[in-house]
């Protein structure tokens, strides 16, 4: 790897995060799409990247309030009342 | 998150403090601050000290609000702020500025290129993988934990991370890069293991 290519991989990786939010502009975002093709290892940073986001959302989306924790807080707020009505 | 749901709420009624509307909003939002109680702290106990003190707040400053963000968002505003709050009690010595660890450019850079991406789901998924995530989760310092809480874990959008927390949305984006990448490499450090022994 060169030098100068090393400097553009640290460039574009402050481009990474925006880009996997969909928020770069379309000019850099094809600057980074060409240098990815050729560049290993800002692929692999994006991919892992992007995984990394994936393991954080998919197993604790499914995780609601428990229904004990739910009970204690409709109590706490006065909301006994409430209780039985399930969401 | 919740979009449809508090569609269906009033805020009329829940001003004028309307009990069965309020309670349909504690169902509504209970358990995304909950969760973002257990990623901000830890552990249930605080996760539903977390969720009380949000919804008591909730109930108090319900007829301030005024509407300049959505009610969503002014939930995860109370919701941050209680976290934060619980943190600094717990944890006195811990400063909330951004001049912590991760702060330099230096940190940022990624050290390791395995690329374990292609792992299969139950690797990924296992529970010590979970569990090793989680405890990586918070290493983070709280000021990035909290926008990667809000932004990757529950999915507001940049902006609406921004109006939750106060800040910039060039500074969440900052801080969300640095939490991402800081990520990254905790879980490049621990799949590149796993990689290794099963070639
Ligand atoms: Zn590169």
């Amino acid at each position: 790897m060169t030098d100068h290519a090393h400097t553009n991989c640290e460039e574009l990786l402050f481009s990474l995060s925006a880009y996997i939010d969909g928020e770069l502009n379309p000019e850099l975002c094809q600057e980074l799409e060409k240098h990815l093709v050729g560049c290993d290892n800002c692929r692999v940073v994006l991919n892992t990247t992007k995984r990394t986001i994936d393991l954080v959302h998919a197993p604790i989306e499914k995780l609601d309030v428990p229904e004990d924790v739910r009970e204690r807080l409709f109590k706490r707020l006065n909301l006994d009342d409430y209780l039985n009505h399930q969401p | 998150m919740n979009k449809t749901m508090s569609l269906e709420i009033s805020l009329e009624a829940l001003i004028a403090g309307d009990r069965a509307e309020f309670a349909r909003l504690v169902d509504a939002y209970s358990s995304p601050i909950y969760r973002l109680g257990l990623r901000m702290l830890g552990t249930p106990q605080d996760a539903e000290d977390v969720l009380q003190n949000t919804f008591l707040n909730v109930w108090m400053h319900l007829s301030t609000f005024e509407g300049r963000s959505s009610l969503s968002t002014w939930i995860y505003r109370i919701a941050a702020n209680e976290a934060l709050m619980l943190i600094r009690k717990k944890k006195p010595e811990i400063n909330l500025d951004d001049s912590q660890a991760g702060d330099n450019d230096e940190d940022l850079l990624p050290t390791q290129f395995v690329d374990w991406s292609a792992l299969p789901e139950n690797v990924l998924l296992s529970s010590e993988s979970q569990k090793y995530l989680d405890s990586a989760i918070q290493t983070l310092p709280e000021s990035m934990r909290i926008v990667f809480v809000l932004r990757d874990v529950e999915g507001l959008s940049i902006k609406e991370t921004a109006d939750a927390l106060n800040l910039t949305e060039t500074n969440v984006k900052t801080r969300l890069l640095r939490a991402r990448m800081f990520l990254r490499e905790q879980l490049s450090t621990y799949y590149g293991e796993r990689i290794t022994r099963e070639e």
